[in-house]
């Protein structure tokens, strides 16, 4: 379990436009990026002694993005391989080596060209090896594919329906209209979302998240020295990350998870409140990995704000648009905003909680959920003001 | 999905120690999965240890019957230049009669047809020489 909490902050945010077309270089957009947080923080390059990112795809390697930014001394340099479920692992990540002392402040990132260049799951080699073997071949490839074998197992146990998913596509459109950053701000009606083209049944084409380029970054450090950087920190409370059992190799890999109705977020809720002290009762706003509208619901019943099978119910009416009892996704989520592997979730928290998120300002916002990943393993992490 | 031998133009299955066993026994219209001596539970996909008791798993024919645990039905091809001229097709989970799931597209049936739990049979998908893909049909219940 996560045992440092409130020992460490996030002290910086920076980000890059999002677009279908940078033009640029991953590492780039990475640098960019990485230098907007530093500064954010009140911080110089010469400050930050580490660096950490994730990468399923095109990346930038964290040794490259510090080199290009100049730093000489660099104490923990990480790369880790994980999709979407490694946003909030590298956060903590950084917290941990910087208790171990190998680093003092350390800038996570994720930066791709998601949609100009390498696009996820958008095809495979043509031979398919290990558990693409059982896959590919059929026609099972892409990720809307994977996770919409889900999604009907869900809609066959619960009754879950794409009016619940229509509820969740239409109010993220709403939060990032409010987002100046944010790549989608048409306003979409729920007779948008039912007469989008069906992409794989049961999904249709607003439940799948964007394909965005851009980098994300933040900068990590102790409370202690936190207090006298610019913003007010943010603190990391707790956090987890891990799945159950039957993980397997590839997102494909789930034919032995015991059910698809519950994911990773079943398995990881215990260790994530009770590192961080609090319970779902106290958030009071969440940022969602909505890769899918569907995801969405298996987080929310996985860590506990409502019951396994309740997800759907849950969401309607209002309760997580702005101003309702649960705000989730208030920049436009993966839906709307972008889709930076799902760390552009971990800005927005800091955003809210910094009480800088301008029009989509959640009122009185102290605690917010992040969460990271929608199959069999995933992470979360519990911030506060 | 693909029944011309020649046409196949589709992901090949790339076999390993573990999985040769598998694609084998289907080219020979035999559904062969693994099952842990141990606990006797049934296993897909093959492993070389059995999870948990790290037993060295058995290979055994199965009966081919199943039910539908969860389907798709893919419309929009990716990649394109291969799936265009399939497209609806559906991938499904089946749990087979003795107690794993796996993989196989469903055939013999429109796609709007099929149901949670529907009976079904495997059905050896010959696609080009040497490629047996998995699929299921519907049988009576």
């Amino acid at each position: 379990m996560f045992k440092l909490r409130d020992k460490y902050a996030i002290v910086g945010i920076g980000n890059t436009d999002y677009t279908k077309a940078s033009g640029r270089t991953v590492r780039s957009l990475a640098t960019e990026a990485s230098v907007k947080a530093i500064h954010d923080a009140g911080l110089e390059v010469a400050d930050i002694d580490g660096m950490v990112s994730f990468n399923f795809n095109d990346s930038a390697p964290a040794m490259g993005v510090a080199t290009e930014m100049g730093i000489e001394d660099i104490g923990y340099a990480v790369d880790y391989a994980a999709g979407g479920n490694g946003a909030n692992l590298i956060t903590l990540a950084a917290c941990a080596a910087i208790e171990a002392g190998l680093a003092e402040t350390v800038v996570c990132f994720r930066a791709m060209n998601g949609r100009s260049g390498f696009r996820l799951g958008g095809g495979r080699d043509m031979a398919a090896y290990g558990v693409t073997q059982f896959t590919a071949p059929l026609g099972w490839i892409t990720y809307p594919q994977a996770m919409a074998m889900w999604a009907r197992r869900h809609m066959i146990d619960y009754g879950t329906s794409p009016e619940h998913w229509a509820e969740i596509a239409t109010t993220f459109r709403d939060n990032a209209i409010r987002n100046p950053r944010a790549m989608q701000r048409t306003p979409m009606t729920k007779d948008d979302y039912f007469n989008s083209r069906q992409i794989v049944d049961p999904f249709r084409m607003y439940d799948i998240c964007l394909e965005s380029d851009g980098a994300c970054a933040v900068v990590i450090t102790s409370a202690e020295r936190a207090k006298d950087l610019k913003h007010k920190p943010v603190y990391i409370m707790g956090g987890a990350y891990g799945g159950g059992p039957s993980q397997g190799d590839d997102l494909f890999d789930a034919i032995r998870w015991p059910s698809h109705s519950h994911n990773c977020f079943k398995y990881i809720a215990d260790d994530l409140w009770n590192s961080a002290g609090v319970g779902p009762e106290d958030v009071d706003v969440a940022q969602i990995y909505d890769c899918f509208t569907y995801s969405v619901l298996m987080a929310l019943e996985g860590l506990g704000f409502c019951k396994e099978g309740e997800g759907g119910p849950f969401v309607m009416g209002g309760r997580i648009a702005k101003g309702g009892e649960l705000p989730l996704n208030t920049a436009g989520g993966l839906l709307s905003e972008a889709y930076i592997h799902g760390f552009n979730h971990v800005l927005e928290a800091v955003e809210q909680l910094r009480g800088d998120a301008g029009d989509r300002q959640v009122e009185n916002a102290k605690i917010c959920l992040t969460t990271a990943g929608a199959m069999t393993c995933g992470s979360a992490m519990v911030l506060r003001n | 999905m693909n029944t011309s031998a020649d046409s196949y133009a589709g992901p090949v299955p790339g076999p390993d120690p573990e999985t040769q066993p598998f694609w084998d026994a289907m080219n020979q219209g035999k559904l062969m999965v693994q099952r842990c001596p141990d606990s006797g539970q049934y296993l897909f996909p093959p492993t070389t240890f059995c999870p948990g008791s790290l037993q060295t798993p058995e290979w055994t024919e199965v009966s081919g019957r199943g039910r539908v645990f969860s389907w798709i039905v893919v419309r929009h091809p990716v990649p394109r230049d291969i799936f265009a001229d399939k497209v609806p097709y559906v991938v499904a989970l089946i749990e087979l009669d003795e107690g794993c799931r796996m993989t196989g597209n469903i055939i013999g049936c429109e796609p709007e047809d099929v149901r949670a739990d529907m009976a079904v049979e495997i059905a050896f998908n010959r696609v080009a020489e040497g490629i047996t893909l998995p699929a299921f049909r519907p049988v009576a219940d």
